[in-house]
């Protein structure tokens, strides 16, 4: 279990220390900071053994995160712990940053009572978590008994994540699909690795106590019902409009909301939801993923000074689609002296800090291409070392679900107050980032 | 690097280190860093030239890029034309970036060299000071090869300025450290010495480091330099503090360069000329006269200068060991400290006295201080000064005092350090041993010993009263009655029940007159410990019932019953098992006679160099140990209980080729026959031979104590000491053979110039031809290397060729030279043959010089198949059943050589019945004779007496050597 949780600004100094077990001792601070935060060579393991305990850090900006213990926990569930805090953190006091922990210290410290206890994670809904720990301090004078009785009920009770009596003049739901993409390809175009990981995130305003349920063309779903009934053609024949008709799911985490025996025995997503923002789902899939820009490189090294590269990508997607914040990093070598660029759209420049010439392009429609081209003057190193050609690296925001995901139905049950499904308003977005997109060149 | 003011600093340079300290974190650093390496690196491939503040400034900021950590490779062409530049800072950055930077690179190394080299010659002598600092500090090999001629030249040129000679002095010393080899010593070595006696005395100090390090390798060529350092040290001890106005600090006249000029003299002997004799020994007093005025300043740095003065003085009062009235003051000054506030001052005093100890002269006067000395180690706080307490306590110790101190360490023991406690055992015991006036105290105190620090006791300790107490009739019954008593004890340690067993089984009668201490009662009591021992003090137990069984017929029931008892007779430990099984067949079958015979009391053992000292001077390296009995001729020693080795070190020398030396046994020990007897439980198998190395000599003494082991076996460690250890792996076909020799680094350190050679002597030349491979001439610490030797014989031979190692160690050269085990035998092909065929041979092989028959004492008890395997291993075949007396060996085999083959027939006939019941030993020796016969000549005398030195490796356990008896 957790024995303590320390913040340290990127100085290295202890900005939040909170100890929960005594195996922790005072010097464990320190030892962080001498053998990690300080250390000669960059520390890339996010678990560092120092001395038997072990560290287990995060980073946001320049603010560390480490959780610190001396017994064998699971690594998974410090680091799922240290990112809801992380999540928690931000739903109150907006982005992590040294001015803001330091404004809202006292509340970092009754957060960390709160969310663990003797090193056991507790509740850690923010939603849970808002309604008994709150940033003016004079709203808790103001609530009567009843609620604070309500409260507790909540917390302790079977549905944790939402309380009773919401009441919402519009019932509303949003819901995205956020996706990143990751690739590595071989300059002749093979794809080396590529997979994708994404999220369903919802936004809901619903009243009640509300039963949801979620359907997407989930392979074993759609090939289920396909088995069970062949009345389903027309449906069938509609999703086969979208080209594909079914993905198949990796794996897949869910929030705690959703009844997992149901899924276990129906694969039916089937919940209770929080009130306000959540995450529903995590999924990842490594089948038929729709790669939306192609990056085709070409490198050519002119005599001893001389690199000459140009690059082409192709958008492959719906014409009528726009992909955005288009932006291609192509490396330079260590001794490059000078650049000239040209492309034909959007803004490139060399970046000397970065090692890299950056281009940039607003906008792109789909099965479009582009070009730039680049001269790179180099001096003559006596380091017999060859320049090691890192991969070209690309970042966009897409309009779709690369891995073909697709949102069948969302349903919404209320038996006690009288709404209905239809009178729900519910908005579906899709978006495709890029993770780590890389073409080697 | 200049500081940045108006006139002279570079913006850019400041800007930028400011932006860096700046940076929020380390990625916004490497930006900072990418974007300037890049501005840097367009500047450089720009086209129009740069000038020289510009290249200044950049090759500047490449510095400091590369002092935070990143690679550099570029610039360096840029740092090189700097080195030509006219302007004193754009020369020094350029110089700087070099002797930071470059490393042997290869393309640039000759535009470096030659820009040194225009500035050594520029006459303008800040240039040239850069250029010597910057050999100094790159000072790789490449850069000796380059300047080691000229730096001499520019050192004794009378033109040159002081500032220049002082970096040339400094220089050259760097150089002679780094690559002596290429140092070459000429007419400017008596030149250099005049420097001594230069106006400047900054370069008097350079001077006199570079002399003291040249005079340490070549003494006599520097042997002119003690009267010039006599002389200049007078001058500047006489002198007020004010004279040397540049070179006083805190009132004391030239520290640095006292100390140096202190320490060129302890290269030498005192000076033979009376004159400058006298002087120095004034200066001396003068030293330890200022000492003694009251101090000018109250600052820690006037007493820090005024005492390093000092003890170097005494050090070199100690060195020259000839002045009695010297050392006697030196010794009270010495004492004076010993109360010191200052913790250092204490340690450093306590040294000195260990060594001042050693010198007959102020042994006495050391001796007054004990007191002092054993009140610090009862007080100090600080752990290495009582360590030194205790070091100085022991070489303080003769006869007169050894009781109080041995009582007085043996107490410190029960509160000492863990670390340092096994030193102090053995320091105790050997200091008891050595100033014994009656051995009952001797008995006492190990005993007390024991009981004090059981754990710590090694096992050379007890083996070591044994020993003594076997030896003198007077102290066994004293011995007996005490350990009897002492193991009444309810808990007594395991080593002390060693003991006890040991002395009770041979003197345990002495005592049995006491109904107290009746045979029945010692019995019991050892028997009460017998379960709470481990295996070998169980199986040492086990031969003590034996042993009472015939001193006291009256316990034999009971001890027959006890090794009767399944507990015994069944035990999983086959030691144990045997031993019950074979004492209980003895006791029963014997008669008294016999067993009185075999039981008889040890003999006394042979005289030999302590075991015990041996450890402590392994433990702590030879020169540490302040040896008593050599550097005072001390007539109290206990005469005749330690023949001492004689090349022993007596002066503390750092340099380990000394350390190797000492560490190796003597000559005396080494070439002393190998232990002869055979039947003692406690042989001196710890003492081991270690091989004397031959530092220094190339052709020294020749380690050969392995070399038998070999006779009979291929593959074994032929040679080990501190640094190195030789084993090989060797395979032999007909006249042809093949030997990997391993090499093994035992240290933490490289070794540099690994050479090895095969050195055959005159005429092994022409009989054996040896190919060796050329090896690596380094070997990494802990690392092993691997050569090959291919070996032919070409005709018979009877010498064994020599390896011959050389390696760099720490910066001195080691030699070492082995017997290779390459014998004649190696070249023996076994050849089957009917028992006909043998004797016909045999006795057609009848004139005198094709036979040579030897008779020989067997070393070791004779074991049938220890015998056979080593028969086979001579290379020979064992013929079975070829021989009518079935307990006779013979064999036969073909020595292939290039030129002939020889066929070599061998009958060994023990002779296990001579000698029975001898008066002492247990174990009868074996007689034997070897009889060999060859068909030509030369080769006949060689096989017996290779055989003669067959050594067997049958451990002299009492319970074989009996078996073997009946």
């Amino acid at each position: 279990m957790i024995g303590g949780l320390f913040i340290y600004n990127h100085k290295g100094e202890v900005l939040i220390s909170r100890v929960y077990r005594d195996d922790i001792g005072r010097n464990a601070v320190d030892a962080f900071r001498v053998n990690v935060i300080h250390a000669r060579q960059q520390v890339r393991s996010p678990v560092t053994n120092i001395a038997r305990t072990s560290f287990f850090h995060v980073k946001r900006s320049n603010i560390w995160l480490a959780a610190v213990t001396k017994q064998n926990v699971n690594a998974a569930m410090v680091f799922e712990f240290l990112y809801k805090m992380c999540d928690v953190m931000t739903a109150y006091f907006g982005k992590i940053s040294e001015e803001n922990i330091k404004n809202n210290f006292v509340l970092i410290y009754e957060l960390l009572d709160e969310i663990l206890d003797f090193g056991y994670p507790q509740n850690s809904e923010t939603g849970a978590l808002k309604t008994f720990i709150t940033q003016q301090g004079i709203k808790s004078q103001h609530q009567t008994k009843e609620e604070q009785s309500q409260i507790t009920s909540q917390v302790t009770g079977q549905i944790g994540w939402r309380r009773e009596g919401i009441k919402y003049r519009r019932n509303e739901l949003f819901l995205d699909v956020l996706e990143s993409v990751n690739l590595l390809m071989s300059p002749q175009g093979q794809v080396l690795s590529a997979h994708v990981s994404g999220r369903v995130v919802m936004k809901s305003y619903l009243s009640g106590m509300p039963e949801c349920k979620f359907g997407m063309n989930d392979k074993i779903v759609i090939d289920k019902q396909g088995k069970g009934g062949a009345t389903d053609d027309s449906g069938k024949s509609e999703l086969g409009g979208s080209g594909k008709q079914s993905i198949a799911i990796d794996d897949c985490t869910f929030h705690q909301c959703v009844r997992l025996s149901k899924f276990d025995s129906e694969r039916s997503i089937s919940f209770i939801p929080p009130d306000g923002e959540y995450e529903l789902m995590r999924y990842r899939t490594t089948k038929d993923i729709i790669l939306p820009f192609r990056v085709i490189p070409l490198v050519r090294e002119v005599g001893r000074t001389k690199l000459e590269v140009k690059v082409v990508i192709k958008s492959n997607f719906k014409p009528s689609l726009l992909a955005q914040k288009i932006e291609v990093r192509i490396p330079t070598p260590l001794n490059t002296s000078g650049v000239q660029v040209i492309c034909m759209k959007g803004k490139a420049k060399y970046k000397a800090s970065e090692n890299a010439i950056v281009w940039k392009i607003k906008r792109m429609a789909g099965m479009k291409e582009s070009q730039i081209s680049a001269e790179i003057e180099l001096l003559p190193t006596n380091d017999k070392k060859k320049w090691a050609r890192p991969p070209i690296s690309m970042n966009f925001e897409v309009p779709f679900a690369p891995s073909g995901l697709k949102v069948r139905y969302l349903k919404v049950f209320e038996p006690k107050l009288n709404y209905s499904d239809h009178d729900v308003i519910k908005w579906v977005r899709y978006i495709g980032r890029s993770g780590i997109y890389e073409t080697r060149c | 690097m200049p500081a940045v003011s108006k006139g002279d600093g570079m913006r850019g340079l400041a800007v930028f280190i400011s932006d860096i300290r700046n940076c929020k974190s380390k990625e916004a650093e490497i930006k900072r860093i990418n974007k300037e390496l890049a501005n840097i690196r367009s500047k450089f491939k720009g086209d129009k030239a740069l000038d020289g503040y510009s290249k200044k400034k950049y090759v500047c900021k490449l510095l400091f890029i590369f002092l935070l950590g990143h690679d550099i490779d570029f610039g360096h062409m840029e740092a090189v034309n700097l080195l030509s530049s006219n302007k004193y800072t754009e020369k020094q950055i350029g110089y700087l970036f070099i002797s930071v930077l470059v490393n042997s690179n290869s393309d640039l190394i000759r535009l470096i060299n030659n820009a040194i080299k225009n500035d050594l010659s520029s006459r303008n002598p800040t240039f040239m000071n850069l250029a010597l600092h910057c050999i100094a500090n790159v000072g790789s090999r490449e850069m000796a090869e380059a300047f080691a001629a000229d730096i001499p030249r520019i050192l004794v040129a009378g033109d040159t300025m002081d500032s220049v000679k002082q970096s040339a002095a400094l220089c050259l010393l760097r150089l002679n450290r780094t690559s002596p080899d290429l140092v070459p010593m000429g007419e400017w070595t008596s030149r250099v010495v005049h420097l001594l006696n230069d106006q400047h005395l900054g370069v008097v100090t350079a001077a006199t480091s570079l002399i003291t390090t040249l005079a340490q390798k070549n003494p006599e060529e520097f042997k002119t330099s003690v009267s010039l350092a006599v002389a200049r040290l007078s001058r500047i001890v006489t002198s007020a503090s004010t004279d040397l106005q540049d070179y006083t600090y805190y009132f004391v006249p030239a520290p640095w360069l006292s100390v140096k000029l202190l320490r060129l003299l302890q290269c030498y002997p005192p000076p033979e000329d009376a004159a400058i004799r006298g002087r120095l020994s004034e200066c001396l007093e003068t030293i330890l006269n200022k000492a003694q005025e009251p101090p000018k300043s109250k600052k820690v740095q006037h007493s820090n200068a005024k005492n390093a003065v000092l003890f170097e003085a005494i050090s070199l009062i100690i060195h020259h060991d000839s002045e009695p009235t010297l050392l006697v003051r030196a010794c009270n000054q010495l004492g004076q400290f010993l109360q010191h506030r200052e913790t250092n001052l204490r340690y450093l005093a306590l040294e000195s006295m260990c060594t001042l100890a050693s010198s007959e002269f102020s042994h006495e006067a050391v001796k007054t201080h004990i007191e002092t000395v054993i009140n610090a180690l009862k007080t100090e706080r600080d752990v290495s000064v009582r360590q030194r307490a205790v070091d100085l306590l022991y070489a303080m110790c003769d006869r007169s005092n050894v009781q109080q101190i041995v009582a007085e360490m043996l107490n410190y023991l029960e509160t000492a350090d863990y670390s340092i406690r096994e030193e102090i055992v053995l320091k105790v015991a050997i200091l008891a041993e050595k100033y014994a006036v009656d051995y009952t105290w001797y008995v006492d105190t190990i005993l007390n010993l024991i009981r004090i620090a059981g754990d710590y006791v090694s096992e050379e300790v007890w083996y070591r009263v044994i020993q003594i107490v076997i030896n003198r009739d007077d102290v066994q019954g004293y011995a007996a009655k005490t350990v009897f008593e002492a193991l009444q004890a309810p808990a007594c340690h395991e080593n002390l029940v060693k003991v006890g067993g040991y002395i009770l089984g041979e003197f345990g009668n002495l005592i049995a007159g006491d109904p107290r201490s009746s045979p029945l009662v010692q019995f019991n009591l050892l028997h009460s410990k017998f379960h709470l021992c481990s295996v070998p003090s169980r199986a040492l137990l086990l031969s003590t019932y034996i042993k009472f069984i015939n001193l006291f017929p009256e316990v034999k029931g009971t001890i027959q019953e006890v090794l009767r008892s399944d507990s015994q007779l069944r035990n999983a430990d086959v030691e144990l098992q045997q031993r019950a099984v074979e004492y209980l067949r003895l006791s029963c079958i014997a008669s008294t006679d016999i067993l009185a015979t075999v039981l008889e009391e040890m003999p006394p053992f042979p005289e030999r160099e302590s075991s015990i000292l041996a450890k402590l001077k392994r433990k702590k390296g030879p020169g540490m140990v302040p040896d008593i009995e050599e550097g005072r001729k001390d007539k109290n020693v206990n005469g005749g209980m330690e023949p001492i080795s004689t090349n022993a070190t007596t002066k503390s020398t750092p340099s380990p080729s000394t350390d190797l030396l000492s560490l190796g046994s003597s000559p005396a020990l080494s070439s002393a026959p190998p232990s002869s007897s055979a039947g003692g439980l406690l042989v001196d198998v710890f003492t081991e031979n270690h091989a004397p190395a031959a530092p220094g000599v190339p052709m020294g003494p020749v380690a050969d104590d392995n070399f038998s082991r070999f006779v009979c076996k291929n593959n074994g460690v032929l040679f080990e000491n501190q640094l190195v250890q030789i084993g090989l792996k060797s395979e032999f076909r007909q006249n042809l053979g093949r030997m990997y020799i391993f090499f093994g680094n035992k240290t933490s350190t490289q070794f540099l110039n690994f050479s090895s050679s095969v050195i055959c002597q005159d005429s092994l030349k022409t009989q054996l031809s040896i190919h060796i491979k050329p090896a690596d001439p380094t070997v990494d610490g802990g690392a092993q290397l691997q050569q090959i030797l291919n070996i032919e014989c070409v005709s018979d031979f009877v010498e064994a060729p020599v390896l011959s190692i050389q390696f760099r160690y720490g910066g001195t050269l080691q030699n070492i030279a082995v017997k290779l085990p390459i014998t004649l035998n190696k070249f023996f092909q076994p050849t089957e043959m009917t028992s006909q065929d043998f004797f016909q041979r045999w006795k057609q092989l009848s004139s005198p010089q094709q036979e040579v028959q030897k008779i020989f004492k067997a070393k070791h008890s004779m074991d049938t198949e220890v015998t056979k395997a080593k028969i086979i291993g001579f290379g020979v075949a064992l013929l079975d059943r070829v021989d009518p007396n079935p307990s006779n060996f013979v064999g036969a085999g073909v020595i292939h050589t290039k030129t002939t083959q020889v066929g070599c027939l061998l009958r060994l006939e023990p002779n296990t019945q001579a000698q029975v019941g001898g008066p002492e030993r247990v174990l009868a020796c074996a007689l034997a004779c070897a009889r060999c016969r060859a068909v030509p000549s030369p080769n006949a005398s060689l096989s017996p007496s290779l055989f003669t030195d067959v050594p067997s490796h049958t451990t002299d356990k009492q319970g074989h050597c009996i078996a073997a008896a009946l």
